[in-house]
C-alpha cells in the first residue's frame, strides 16, 4: 500500500483525436433482435439439436403428404398383419431384422408367415397389416398440425385479447379480465371434453377444443406487459403525435412483446401435442380413418406384451418430439429473457 | 381480507353457474341418443323412457330442475346404470381419486423440491444437469406412456407391485408414480429457478457476512423464501392430476372418477358427464380459492385487496 507514486509529466500526453473518440465508443456493433437471439441461442447445444430435430420431423411429416394419405392408411393387408420391423442391412440386430421375441426365443416372423424375402417394413405393421412407419409419420403430421394451430390461436386471440385489455384499461379491462378469470378457473380438460362431446370427433374439433382453452395464459401475460409498456415514454410520444392505437400496437407494442409471445408459444406447443395424444389415447380424439400418435399408442398398448414394437415406436417419436420442443423452448427462454439466463 | 374472500366466493359461484349452464345446454345440443338400441325401440317405449328420465319436459324446465337438484347435491339419474343416481355413482369414486391424487401430489412435490434444491445448491455441476435432464424427461414423457411401461416392466416382468386394481398399498404404488412425474418435473423447475433467484439476493450476502455458512443460509433463508411460491402451483397440480387420473385410472383399472368420466363420455351418459364436469370445476375453483388465501396468509408482502396489478 505504501508504494511510491511517481508521476512524471510525460504520462499526461494528449491522445490523438481518433483514439479519443474510440474510447467513448464502448458499445459493440448494434444487433437486431434476431441477431442477438441467435447469438444467445447458438451457445445452447441442446436447443440447436432440438431445432434441427424439429425441422427434420416437420420436413418428413409434411413432405410425406403426397405418398401417405388416407387411402394408403386405410387399406388393410391381412397377410402382413403384426409383422415386426425389418430394415435392410440390419439383420444382426434383433428387433430390426424381422424377428420377434416369442417366449424366450427370437423367432423370424417373416419366414414363419412366408412373406417374400424382399418385403421390408421399417417399423413393422399393425394388426391390419398396415405399415406402422407410414402411420407414425402421418400421426406426427397430425400432432404437429394440432400444435401449430393451437400456437396460432395463442398468437392471434391471446395476443389481441391481451393487448386490447391492457391498452383500453378501465371498465373494458376489468370486464375482460373477469371473463378470463372465469374461463381459466374451469379445468381446460372439461372445456376440451365438452367440445369434443358436442362436435363431431375428428381433427377439426380437437384443434378447436385445444385452441379455445389454451389462449388465456398468453392473454394474461400480454396484458400485464402491455400495462407497463403503455406508460413508456415512446408510447406516450407516439400517442401525443396522434398515432392511431392500431399503429402503436403494431409498431411499438408487438415488437416489445415478441420475446414474451415466443416464450409462451413454446409452452403451448408441447402442451397441445400432449393433449391431442392424451385425448386420442383415451378414445375421444382423432378417429379412423385418420390416425395420430395417441391413436397409435392406444392400439400399441393393447398388444404391448406380445408386440412391444407397436407401442415403443410411436412412444419414442412422441417423446422425442416433446423433448425437442421443451428443450428448444427452454433455450429460447434463456436467449430471450435475460433474467432466466443463469 | 374477508371482503376479498367474499368477492372471490361470488366469482366462484358465478363460474360454477356458467359451467353448469354451458354443460347443460351443450349436452342438449349433443348428437346421438342415450338409448343403446333406439332403432329397435317402439315409439311408445321411447316415450315411456323419456318420461322416466324427465326428457319429455321443455328444455328450460329440465334446466331448472337440474339446477335445483344440484343445490341439493343431486345430479340426476345415470343413463348408463338403471336407477342409480349420479351422486351415488360418483361419491365412492371421488374418495379413490382424491386419495390417488393426494398421494401423487405429495410424492411429486417432495421429490420435486429435493431435486430442485439440489440442482440450485450444486448449480453447474453434474447434480444440476442430472436433475434438469430428469425434469425435462418428466415434462416430455406423457404419463400414460410411462404408466404402460411401468405396468409392464415393473409389475408384470419384475413382479414388484400389483399390475392393476385398487385397494392395497401395493396396487397404488405404480399409478402414484406415473401421476407424480408431471408435478415433480414442474416443481423441480420452479424450485430451481426460484432458489437460484433468491441466492443472488442481498440478504444471502448479509447472512454470509454475519458468519453463517453457505448451507445455513440456504436452509434458514433461501429455502423458506423459495418454497412459498410453490403454493401457487396448487392450481396447475390439480388440473394435471385431474387430466392424469382419466388415463391412469383406465390403465390401472382403478375405480376412480376419471375412469368413470371416460366411460360416460364413450356411452353418452349425459347426467354423469355433467356431474363429473361439475365436480371437477368445483374442485379447481375451491383449490384456487384456498391457494389465494394460503398465499395471503404466509407471505405478508402480498396484500389481498381484490386488486390486480
Amino acid at each position: 500500500m505504501n508504494e511510491e507514486f511517481n508521476v512524471s509529466p510525460e504520462d499526461f500526453k494528449k491522445l490523438p483525436p481518433d483514439e479519443a473518440q474510440d474510447n467513448e465508443n464502448i458499445a459493440g456493433p448494434s444487433l437486431s433482435f434476431g441477431q442477438s437471439v441467435w447469438l444467445q441461442l447458438k451457445k445452447k447445444k441442446s436447443a440447436i439439436v432440438s431445432a434441427v430435430v424439429i425441422i427434420l420431423m416437420v420436413l418428413i411429416a409434411f413432405g410425406s403428404t403426397p405418398f401417405i394419405n388416407n387411402e394408403t392408411l386405410v387399406k388393410s393387408h391381412p397377410q402382413y398383419a403384426n409383422l415386426p420391423a425389418k430394415v435392410p442391412g440390419m439383420s444382426a440386430i434383433n428387433g430390426l431384422n424381422g424377428k420377434l421375441k416369442q417366449g424366450d426365443k427370437w423367432v423370424n416372423v417373416y419366414e414363419q408367415n412366408h412373406i417374400p424375402k424382399d418385403k421390408y417394413f421399417f417399423a413393422g405393421t399393425d394388426y391390419l397389416g398396415r405399415p406402422l412407419g407410414q402411420r407414425i409419420i402421418y400421426g406426427t403430421k397430425i400432432s404437429l398440425i394440432v400444435a401449430f394451430v393451437a400456437a396460432l390461436f395463442d398468437l392471434t386471440i391471446g395476443v389481441l385479447y391481451g393487448i386490447v385489455s391492457g391498452w383500453k384499461g378501465g371498465g373494458v379491462d376489468n370486464g375482460m379480465q373477469r371473463i378470463i378469470e372465469i374461463i381459466s378457473s374451469i379445468p381446460n380438460l372439461v372445456i376440451v371434453v365438452l367440445m369434443l362431446v358436442v362436435l363431431k370427433p375428428g381433427m377439426m374439433s380437437i384443434i378447436l377444443a385445444i385452441a379455445i382453452s389454451s389462449w388465456t395464459t398468453m392473454a394474461r401475460q400480454i396484458r400485464a406487459e402491455t400495462l407497463t409498456l403503455k406508460n413508456q415514454e415512446y408510447v406516450l410520444a407516439a400517442r401525443n403525435l396522434g398515432q392511431s392505437s392500431w399503429k402503436i400496437a403494431l409498431k411499438h407494442l408487438v415488437p416489445n412483446l415478441s420475446s414474451l409471445i415466443i416464450i409462451q408459444m413454446m409452452y403451448t406447443i408441447p402442451t397441445a401435442i400432449f393433449f391431442e395424444a392424451f385425448l386420442s389415447f383415451i378414445g375421444i380424439g382423432i378417429s379412423a380413418p385418420q390416425t395420430s400418435l395417441g391413436v397409435l399408442l392406444n392400439e400399441g398398448q393393447k398388444n404391448f406384451q406380445f408386440l412391444p414394437y407397436q407401442m415403443w415406436f410411436p412412444a419414442i417419436v412422441l417423446c422425442v418430439l416433446m423433448i425437442a420442443f421443451n428443450l428448444l423452448g427452454d433455450g429460447l427462454r434463456d436467449a430471450l429473457d435475460p433474467k432466466s439466463r443463469r | 381480507m374477508s371482503k376479498y374472500i367474499l368477492k372471490r366466493v361470488f366469482y366462484m359461484i358465478l363460474t360454477l353457474f356458467i359451467v353448469a349452464t354451458a354443460t347443460f345446454f351443450l349436452m342438449k345440443a349433443m348428437p346421438g341418443s342415450p338409448y343403446a338400441n333406439e332403432a329397435k325401440m317402439t315409439p311408445t317405449q321411447i316415450k315411456i323412457m323419456n318420461e322416466q328420465y324427465g326428457l319429455n319436459k321443455p328444455v328450460f324446465v329440465q334446466y331448472l330442475i337440474y339446477l335445483g337438484g344440484m343445490f341439493k347435491g343431486d345430479f340426476g339419474t345415470s343413463f348408463q346404470y338403471a336407477n342409480q343416481s349420479v351422486t351415488s355413482l360418483i361419491l365412492p369414486r371421488l374418495a379413490v381419486s382424491m386419495q390417488l391424487g393426494l398421494q401423487a401430489m405429495v410424492v411429486g412435490v417432495v421429490f420435486g423440491v429435493l431435486l430442485g434444491t439440489l440442482a440450485a445448491v450444486k448449480q453447474g455441476t453434474w447434480v444440476d444437469s442430472t436433475s434438469t435432464v430428469l425434469a425435462i424427461i418428466g415434462r416430455s414423457v406423457p404419463n400414460f406412456v410411462l404408466a404402460v411401461i411401468l405396468q409392464y416392466y415393473i409389475a408384470l416382468k419384475l413382479g414388484w407391485f400389483s399390475i392393476a386394481g385398487w385397494g392395497s398399498f401395493s396396487q397404488s404404488v405404480l399409478p402414484t408414480i406415473a401421476l407424480a412425474v408431471a408435478p415433480m418435473a414442474e416443481t423441480e423447475r420452479f424450485v430451481r429457478t426460484s432458489m437460484v433467484d433468491n441466492m443472488n439476493q442481498d440478504y444471502v450476502e448479509l447472512g454470509r457476512a454475519k458468519g453463517l455458512s453457505r448451507m445455513e443460509v440456504v436452509r434458514g433463508h433461501v429455502m423458506r423464501n423459495s418454497m412459498i411460491p410453490i403454493v401457487t402451483l396448487l392450481g396447475p397440480y390439480t388440473v394435471a392430476l385431474m387430466t392424469g387420473s382419466m388415463v391412469i385410472e383406465n390403465i390401472f383399472n382403478i375405480p376412480g372418477i376419471g375412469e368413470q368420466f371416460v366411460k360416460s363420455i364413450l356411452t353418452n351418459d349425459y347426467p354423469t358427464i355433467m356431474g363429473v364436469t361439475m365436480i371437477y370445476s368445483i374442485g379447481l375453483v375451491v383449490v384456487l380459492l384456498i391457494t389465494d388465501i394460503i398465499y395471503g396468509l404466509i407471505d405478508p408482502r402480498i396484500r389481498l385487496q381484490g386488486k390486480e396489478g
